[in-house]
């Protein structure tokens, strides 16, 4: 399965670029992080060195399979991510208020995580199957879509609003790049704005109490500047008080004196901005930039419809992250509680990156081999 | 073999789309970090370094309260006060629970003290208890792991030694209130802080209550002191020392004992005021632990009123010792010649009114002296119609009267002396003439309190001499150490002749050293007092009372008596109202002799 010739074409550059980020990341979260007493002995900074060198190793492992091999086994993929999905909400571990772990021996993970990558892979093996000139009819979408749906309420049942809404984007973005006829297009749109407001309000009755208060904060941090609305206005003051140049590293007085919320994992870029500044925001926002794009050309120059919108769907998650995560820090999108990729503190979401990343090398390796 | 590359130009054609979707993204990211760190940077500057830095005050030590000789009256004591950072609170309803069974209060209250919290900053500590016993706080202390987000405040209060004692002079401390703050120019207050609420604590909370000093410090997120910048110690207030004898200060409240009503003393000789009592008094200790709404709504609606300092604040008719005035304005006008007599049949009929005489059979023939020493009412009803109710007025005036005598405490009030034209302007309606005799004696529309009426009694003991009368003798300069003494303030001589006065005092002698005078039964061996007895009718305002009514003491009249001694060199001066106590010269009389005893004697020794 590994051609010795393939190592030739492994984007070294592209890997490059993910372990800068990472190396901020580890910096960042050092800052964030050296006052705070861990329960276990490493601190976290450690431990994320740690946890990019096992999501390595998950790298090289989803790069050395043939991404065609995965394509294979996407329904069983698929299946087997669904039925954990179930296990979860029923056998679950609780954390900070949702049934997301899973415990396997001494580690736990989140199927939710795994479902994500399945449900590209599931979308990527379904529309490269079915070849439609002139985009695909409502009709071939339906099957699809209730495919993605009932993942996408067992994510919700957790309750995991982020995870759930980016799944619902990774479908639609690759509906879209895959090809939907105009006429679908149109009614897709039409049928969307008819029920929307049904579902919208259904979805409503189904948030958490805490999780409307970020969306209603989210719209007025004002409401409670204490309560709901801290979050927001706290990262907003540490972002904004940055400046230019930052207060420098280890300077930043929102976060060492604690009044960033979650500022390893979920705020590390308010961290990351209010020491650096725009300066280094810019750089910071430039390399994932440049790593997306990149993404993006690895899909474009791909050997086949399927390693195309397997790397498409990767490309549209991780921007999804990348957007929602920054954008909240900086007020402009909700609060749902999802980390920056690659930046914030995590085992799981490193892991979950890496194995995307790997994927995307492995997209871009085989392109040019010979069939077998 | 190379694969045929699958048609791919379908979907290819489409990635500029994610392309351009990207892009944007990346932009409005950058322009809105851009917008927040370089526009408005400045703003959030300052909002991180507010968010950051606090001030925060430090209580300075109060000034102590002294008496005239020295003796300790308030000082300050440790206090602790149970108290919940709500921010730090692990398990609320556990801790609640817990705290609940230690310090013996409610699981409702600590709900309710919890919802009520005012908003002041986060992490700000929420009073849940104040004033925790020793074995409270060691409780406490003792769970501090369990009970995360509790604290024990510790602070000073005020201890006032002698309980109620002087409890309307002293006053009483508690957190300033809203309109003082605004009032308040200097920057030597701030919110939450002590401060003095009646009493001298009040008139003399500036000196008493120091410099506040300021921590500038860094704070966390959740309130916690991180760095201290700077320190600006707090200055501890100055001591003050009383004109007050808390000797005879005791001997004054025990003499009221539980009647209600107001004892004044003052020294004649500078205003000073020797002992000052209103029965029922308050528990000041109490206030100034911060009472709770209940008991401080208890305490104002209190049909007793005794948050209301009756010496200053009391308003009373003076009854004959308003015969001291008309007897001035008659010897200084000259409407009724000294020794001319005036026949008492025990009343005298004026228009349709028969006026009685408080002595049925009357008194004879009487002129000035004896007419004060036996108090009779017909001499002065004659008297009055002479004089006129202004001209009566104009030496009520003249003699301190009708305005507040300008003591250093608060909230004192100046009573009332009629006139026509007071009459008309206030009640719309014309001078009647038989009105004229009751304000003779002293009744109908006459008001005054204690305080003017021991100023009157020490003018004419004086001889005319009007003081400024004053609770505070001295204040101690905490830098110096120095004692400063207030001198006595003069504010003017009454406008009456030095023979107007002798024949005055040698009236009020008769009225307790003579045979006959009213208050006959508080001659003294220690020194030869002067004085004069009061009786105000409280029925006179509701005629029409059956019989049984009469007999309640809410309805008896109250009780006065003036006095000061020796008659010879005098030097103190005593008004003594009792409340519904009936006569003058049985409930009030004895009280002013008991302290005039007191005071005296101590002074020779």
């Amino acid at each position: 399965m590994l051609n010795l010739k393939q190592i030739y074409n492994f984007e070294w550059k592209f890997l490059g670029v993910a372990l800068l980020i990472s190396a901020v990341g580890i910096l960042t979260i050092y800052s964030a992080t050296h006052s705070i007493t861990t329960h276990s002995a490493a601190p976290y900074y450690e431990k994320q060195i740690y946890w990019i060198i096992i999501g390595l190793i998950f790298l090289f492992l989803a790069a050395a399979i043939d991404y065609h091999t995965v394509i294979k086994y996407a329904y069983v993929i698929y299946g087997i991510t669904l039925l954990l999905l179930i296990i979860v909400l029923i056998k679950g571990r609780t954390g900070l208020g949702a049934q997301r772990w899973l415990s396997l021996g001494p580690l736990s993970f989140q199927p939710s995580e795994l479902a994500k990558l399945a449900i590209i892979i599931f979308l990527a093996r379904y529309f490269s199957d079915k070849k439609s000139s002139g985009g695909f009819k409502i009709k071939e979408l339906i099957l699809p879509a209730a495919l993605v749906f009932i993942p996408v309420l067992l994510i919700l049942k957790q309750p995991d609003l982020g995870t759930a809404l980016m799944v619902l984007f990774i479908f639609v973005m690759i509906t879209l790049l895959a090809g939907i006829s105009i006429r679908s297009l149109l009614v897709f749109i039409f049928v969307n704005v008819i029920t929307i407001p049904f579902i919208a309000h259904y979805f409503w009755g189904m948030l958490k109490g805490y999780q409307k208060n970020r969306i209603l904060a989210f719209f007025n941090p004002e409401i409670d500047p204490q309560g709901i609305g801290y979050h927001i206005i706290q990262s907003k003051i540490a972002i904004g008080s940055g400046g230019f140049f930052g207060k420098g590293l280890f300077q930043g007085t929102q976060n060492k004196l604690k009044f960033i919320p979650e500022k390893h994992t979920d705020f590390i870029f308010s961290v990351f901005a209010e020491e650096w500044g725009f300066i280094g925001a810019l750089v910071l926002l430039t390399l994932y930039l440049i790593l997306i794009l990149w993404g993006v050309t690895i899909a474009y120059k791909a050997k086949d419809r399927s390693g195309a919108l397997l790397a498409a769907g990767i490309v549209c998650m991780t921007t999804f992250y990348f957007i929602v995560n920054v954008g909240m820090t900086i007020g402009i999108m909700p609060v749902v509680g999802i980390p920056l990729p690659l930046m914030s503190y995590g085992g799981t979401s490193i892991i979950t990156t890496m194995i995307a990343l790997g994927l995307l090398i492995n997209i871009k390796m085989r392109r040019l081999l010979l069939f077998y | 073999m190379l694969d045929k590359q699958e048609d791919l130009k379908d979907i290819q054609g489409r990635f500029p789309f994610l392309i351009a979707f990207v892009v944007i993204a990346f932009f409005v990211l950058l322009i809105r970090t851009g917008y927040l760190q370089l526009i408005k940077g400045g703003h959030f500057q300052e909002l991180s370094e507010s968010n950051r830095l606090r001030s925060l005050p430090i209580e300075p030590y109060r000034g102590l309260i002294f008496d005239r000789n020295g003796e300790l009256l308030a000082h300050n004591v440790p206090a602790f006060h149970l108290s919940f950072i709500l921010e730090d609170l692990k398990d609320k309803a556990t801790t609640i629970k817990k705290v609940s069974g230690f310090v013996g209060i409610s699981e409702k209250e600590i709900n309710e003290k919890i919802k009520t919290r005012r908003d002041t900053y986060p992490f700000a500590p929420v009073r849940i208890k104040e004033n925790i016993g020793a074995k409270e706080v060691a409780l406490i202390e003792a769970h501090r792991l369990d009970l995360p987000g509790v604290i024990v405040e510790a602070v000073a209060r005020r201890e006032y030694r002698h309980g109620n004692m002087a409890a309307h002079l002293l006053g009483y401390l508690s957190e300033i209130t809203q309109s003082q703050l605004d009032n308040v120019v200097s920057d030597t207050v701030y919110p939450g802080m002590t401060v003095g609420q009646n009493g001298v604590e009040k008139t003399y909370d500036e000196i008493l209550r120091g410099i506040p000093g300021y921590k500038e410090v860094e704070v966390d997120a959740y309130g916690h002191e991180v760095q201290i910048f700077n320190i600006n110690r707090p200055v501890r207030g100055n001591d003050i020392y009383l004109t007050i004898d808390m000797n005879l200060q005791k001997i004054a409240e025990d003499a009221l004992g539980n009647e209600s009503g107001a004892v004044v003393a003052v020294d004649t000789t500078s205003g000073d005021i020797l002992a000052m009592a209103s029965h029922p008094p308050y528990d000041h200790n109490l206030l100034s632990k911060r009472v709770n709404v209940k008991d401080w709504e208890a305490l104002i609606n209190d049909p007793a009123t005794p948050l209301n300092n009756r010496a200053i604040q009391g308003l009373y008719p003076p009854g004959s010792v308003y015969k001291i005035v008309t007897a001035a304005a008659t010897i200084e006008r000259e409407t009724l010649k000294l020794n001319e007599n005036i026949q008492c049949k025990g009343g005298l009929q004026f228009g349709r009114r028969y006026f009685r005489d408080w002595k049925a059979g009357g008194h004879g023939n009487v002129a000035l002296h004896r007419a004060i020493v036996e108090s009779c009412d017909v001499y002065f009803y004659k008297a009055g119609i002479a004089l006129g109710v202004d001209g009566m007025a104009d030496y009520a005036l003249k003699l301190g009267l009708g305005s507040p005598t300008g003591i250093d405490l608060p909230s004192e009030k100046g009573g009332l002396i009629p006139t026509r034209s007071w009459k008309l302007s206030a009640r719309k309606q014309e001078w009647l003439e038989g009105e004229t005799l009751s304000v003779a004696i002293g009744q109908g529309y006459v008001l005054t309190t204690p305080m003017q009426l021991a100023m009157l009694i020490s003018a004419v003991a004086n001889s005319g001499v009007k003081h400024r009368p004053k609770s505070v003798f001295g204040i101690k300069d905490q830098k110096t150490g120095e004692l400063y003494r207030f001198p006595p303030v003069e504010t003017g001589r009454v406008e009456i002749r030095e023979e107007t006065f002798q024949i005055l005092r040698a009236a009020l002698r008769g009225v307790v050293n003579e045979q006959g005078g009213t208050a006959g039964g508080v001659r003294s061996k220690v020194a030869e007092i002067g004085g004069k007895t009061g009786t105000a009718q409280v029925i006179a305002l509701k005629p029409n009372l059956p019989k049984e009514l009469l007999n309640q003491k809410r309805f008896k009249d109250h009780a006065l008596f003036v006095a000061f001694a020796p008659v010879s060199d005098p030097r103190i001066a005593v008004s003594v109202v009792v409340e519904h106590g009936g006569k003058g010269s049985s409930a009030a009389a004895p009280i002013a002799k008991k302290i005039i005893e007191g005071y005296l004697k101590n002074v020779k020794s």
